[in-house]
């Protein structure tokens, strides 16, 4: 740790616009599908239209169109590319077959990629993919949650002897806990599979120059990409060059290996020409990472003070066809295990999780992973509960709020929560919401005949995790992050970042911190990301590490550079590096005068060296890496509350008002931090009223448009207050932890909590996601069940 | 499959063009890859994000549901054009400064739609701004600040409008 403090007035914590989005509101932005390439040619897929099929193909016709330049099949590509495994050290006995870029002779999900043509247009590739000709053998296929453990379910993979992908048990026996609680309210809930939507789709532009690759991807770690590449090709890293300019959204989905974009790179190597492909949006809904899709069964115990005992959980979750490479799709429902019952103090946990291979694209990380889960099954049964004593939700939850007096504390679970600031929030939020009129005002809209509903949701997310996390897993995930800080000779500082910008800001809060550390304004620090020719190596973005891990290496970094440069300052200027400071990029000494620009010190060390003393080098870089020795996750903490009004003749749920109070330790840059907040509840809100993955009985994927999968727009989101309390992590300089996912782990479970709270006196229950209206007129009897 | 082509004449952002194009190429990807402007973007290409938005002969229209050869003798502007208007300018400027864009692939549909309300209804309300954008798709943000950043914009303009 640094002995240097954050300045006062510094530039960290400001309210400060992103300079990137200059561009990008001008329509200069440069995402990978406005790059074109000198003689690059467009791929299209075959993709398996089943979702367990037999194939037997005839390339002929395809292969004769005009303008088609090659059609692939597994067999072709295999010949440079191998398989994926995923790895399976943390999940000991998880089944996952290996997965080809192109699926060979037997589909096992709706949307694998069979075959892969080249042509002149992607017009013509889809032409042509339209004129292979396919012999299908449909095998039976199991897609619903529900059955896919059935004696009876017919194996996702042949010969598999049952569909169950891995299971585990956390915990203790609670039976002697729970038979002494004054209470036991319990509850199940269905959550369907969402998938991420980012805007920008999937693509990619793949070169290959005598053996070496450089490959244009809208992708967030360009470093790990880098390593699966090379080894999956047999070439060495520093022969695979990855660039990630402006990317169109992330959320997690675009940290997965996909096989359609091993297939693209793989065709290219063959062709020898660029290959581009860039997925459309009925591919991306289908062929995308899916994510969520549980059945959880949970139980809470509370004594006879209203104290919380513990939890008892069962967790179904869909997999999908394999497990998600690299990172496991079993992360999903461990990370929803890990959160559940954690803003509140209780004595007993017990969890079964059984992960459930199916017909369908595998689940993966999505923004907030397993969190919504977590903190919806948990927040529901804290309303049961408090509703079942007849006590307000808010003193229940004000008592069971784990107490910052008792911090640390470990969980049953066996997680470490500290630094939580829940009564605070708690106490805020109550202040930003003016609770007692809201209040008033609800109960007289509902005396008028309104519905009205208010919904409570406290959360605790692990962020911005350390080696722990996926170090023992096998899987090449990178925690650390790295950063390169330069002084350049016009006086500005370049920083080289290992994280990834995809649209959060973090680029802008970097050279916040950059500007702090070194002495310089903000705007006179560049920050590069997503090239691995130029940056180094590092975790890029996920799980909101970007300001927590690669905040505090920029930190470290500028520390270390200001150092160097005022050693240099004081031989130049013979005096003391002691007595000089860098202020608003000019060397100052005692009495705050300016001595010297970095400007002009960096021209003397770069152009006249000879004016240097003997011995002096005069380094103008540093590098650091940051690694979190301490603390294997940070949690970050805060609440969220949402009034719902429900339509009472056509179940129509609209989110009225939307409040945050949020804790991520340090803040950066508020205005991007409430931003991203407000962006994952919108999410939120999308996967509790209307997203989902449908299949139709047969199996069929049934959401492969956007008027079929559904996702918020301006007229179904509300305004969303946000308010947010700061209790740095003392653990580093910068103090910060996650932001960038909280949003989104909350307002499911809100939004759940005020529908049931407005259908409360209707004698109706909800407890499956998304709440549609035809959800609502079910429960309240006017409408058949399904 | 159809590899017919056809000529076109139009204008686009103040420039006249003429091509040759495929008859079955929509109207955003002859933008985008026959004229080189690549600040209209292709979010779904089935006519629901908006991310494709273009002005043709003074109306906001999806470049993905029309075809090139549609809009022969047209004169089409982009987001690339937008600084030319006051309120295109004001727009961007308060989009910037608001941070009502993440990764901004929306974005250049969103502040068209927006230009265009702002034309016919100055000082719109906030469920006035989300019903007018409720055809673009932003994935990002939340639309919170979007709707700010309109009101921002549209105060700013009433301020220097006589
Ligand atoms: S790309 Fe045209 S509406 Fe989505
Ligand atoms: S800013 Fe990313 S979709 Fe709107």
């Amino acid at each position: 740790m640094t002995d240097l403090a954050l300045p006062q007035d510094g530039w960290i914590g400001r309210r400060m616009p992103r300079e990137d989005t200059r561009r990008l509101v001008m329509g200069a932005g440069r995402y990978v599908d406005d790059l074109a390439c000198r003689g690059e040619l467009h791929a299209a897929f075959l993709r398996s239209p089943y979702p367990h099929a037999g194939f037997r193909l005839d390339l002929s016709q395809a292969k004769a169109l005009d303008g088609v330049a090659a059609v692939f099949v597994a067999e072709d590509l295999a010949r440079v590319c191998g398989g994926l495994i995923c790895p399976d050290l943390a999940f000991p006995g998880m089944v996952s077959p290996q997965q080809l870029p192109l699926v060979a002779e037997r589909a096992v999900y709706q949307g694998e990629p069979i075959a892969l043509v080249l042509a002149d247009s992607r017009a013509v590739a889809e032409d042509a993919v339209e004129l292979i000709a396919v012999d299908w053998q449909e095998l039976p296929a199991i897609t619903r949650l529900d059955q896919s453990l059935t004696q009876d379910a017919p194996p996702v993979h042949l010969g598999l002897a049952s569909n169950l992908g891995w299971s585990t048990q956390i915990g203790t026996d609670l039976r002697d806990a729970f038979a002494g609680a004054a209470l036991v309210v319990e509850t199940t809930l269905d959550f369907a599979r969402n998938t991420g939507v980012t805007l920008e789709p999937r693509g990619l532009i793949a070169q290959w120059d005598a053996g070496a690759l450089e490959l244009r991807i809208s992708h967030q770690m360009p470093h790990q990409l880098q390593l699966h590449i090379a080894e999956l090709f047999g070439v060495a890293m520093s022969r695979v060059r990855v660039i990630c300019g402006d990317v169109g959204g992330g959320f997690g989905l675009k940290m997965h290996i996909y096989q359609d974009e091993l297939a693209t790179i793989a065709a290219a190597r063959l062709i020898g020409r660029p290959v581009r492909f860039i997925a459309d949006r009925m591919e991306s809904l289908m062929a995308d990472i899916h994510a969520r899709e549980h059945r959880i069964h949970g139980r809470m115990a509370v004594d006879a003070q209203g104290r919380i005992i513990g939890f008892d959980i069962d967790d179904l979750h869909g997999m999908g066809a394999y497990s998600v490479f690299p990172r496991s799709s079993t992360r999903e429902a461990m990370s929803a295990l890990a959160v559940i019952g954690a803003p509140y103090l209780h004595q007993v946990f017990h969890a079964r999780l059984r992960c459930a291979l199916q017909n369908k694209v595998p689940t993966g990380q999505l923004r907030a992973v397993g969190n919504p889960i977590g903190c919806a099954i948990t927040e529901r049964l804290v309303d049961l509960a408090a509703s079942a004593r007849g006590e307000d939700r808010l003193v229940f939850r004000a008592r069971n709020l784990l107490p910052e007096a008792m911090q640390p504390w470990t969980s049953p679970s066996g997680f470490r929560l500290f630094g939580l600031s829940h009564h605070r929030c708690l106490e805020r939020l109550q202040k930003l919401m003016d609770l007692p009129k809201l209040r008033a005002e609800i109960s007289d809209a509902c005396a008028s005949g309104r519905w009205l509903g208010l919904g409570f949701a406290s959360l605790v997310e692990f962020t911005a995790p350390n080696s722990r996390s996926y170090g023992p897993t096998g899987a090449p995930v990178a925690a650390v992050d790295a950063v390169v800080a330069t002084l350049e000779m016009t006086g500005d500082i370049s920083v080289r970042a290992s994280v990834s910008e995809i649209g959060q800001g973090i680029r802008q809060s970097l050279a916040q911190v950059m500007a702090d550390a070194m002495g310089v304004p903000a705007e006179n620090v560049a920050v590069l990301t997503g090239d691995t020719a130029t940056v180094p190596h590092g975790g890029g973005a996920w799980a909101s590490r970007g300001a927590a891990i690669g905040g505090e290496a920029a930190w470290q970094a500028g520390v270390a550079l200001r150092a160097q440069i005022l050693e240099i300052a004081a031989a130049l200027l013979q005096a003391q590096a002691a007595d000089l400071d860098i202020r608003f990029g000019q060397v100052v000494d005692q009495h705050g005068s300016a001595r010297m620009g970095l400007d002009e010190l960096s021209r003397i060390v770069t152009l006249q060296s000879y004016l240097l003393p003997d011995g002096m080098q005069g380094q103008l870089s540093v590098s650091r890496t940051y690694r979190r020795e301490a603390d294997s996750a940070l949690p970050n903490n805060g609440i969220q509350a949402v009034l719902v009004e429900i339509d009472p003749d056509t179940g129509h749920i609209s989110a009225l008002r939307h409040w945050v109070v949020f804790d991520c330790g340090r803040v950066l840059n508020p205005l991007l931090v409430e931003e991203q907040i407000r962006g994952g509840v919108v999410m939120g809100l999308g996967q509790a009223l209307l997203e989902a993955c449908s299949y139709d009985s047969g199996g069929q994927f049934i959401s492969a448009t956007l008027a079929d999968y559904k996702v918020p727009m301006a007229d179904d989101a509300p305004d969303i207050e946000v308010a947010l309390v700061e209790t740095p992590y003392a653990g580093s300089a910068v103090g910060a932890k996650g932001a960038g996912e909280a949003g989104a782990c909350a307002a499911p479970a809100a939004l759940l909590n005020a529908v049931n709270d407005a259908l409360a006196g209707q004698g109706a229950q909800i407890s499956a996601l998304p709440i549609t209206p035809l959800d609502v007129l079910r429960a309240l009897g006017r409408v058949p069940q399904a | 499959m159809d590899n017919q082509t056809l000529s076109i004449a139009c204008t686009i952002n103040d420039r006249a063009i003429r091509a040759t194009i495929p008859v079955r190429q929509s109207l955003v990807d002859f933008l985008r890859e026959g004229v080189g402007l690549t600040g209209s973007h292709v979010g779904c290409a089935h006519g629901v994000c908006g991310a494709c938005h273009v002005v043709v002969d003074g109306v906001v229209v999806r470049g993905c549901l029309i075809l090139a050869v549609q809009a022969d003798g047209a004169e089409i502007s982009t987001i690339e054009h937008a600084a030319t208007t006051s309120i295109g300018a004001a727009l961007q400027a308060a989009f910037f400064e608001r941070a009502a864009l993440q990764c901004g692939f929306c974005t250049s549909g969103m502040i068209l739609q927006a230009a265009e309300l702002l034309a016919q209804n100055p000082e719109p309300s906030r469920d006035e701004i989300r019903a007018a954008l409720s055809g673009n798709l932003c994935r990002c943000t939340g639309y919170h600040a979007i709707v700010d950043a309109v009101q921002m914009a549209s105060a700013r303009l009433s301020d220097i409008a006589p």
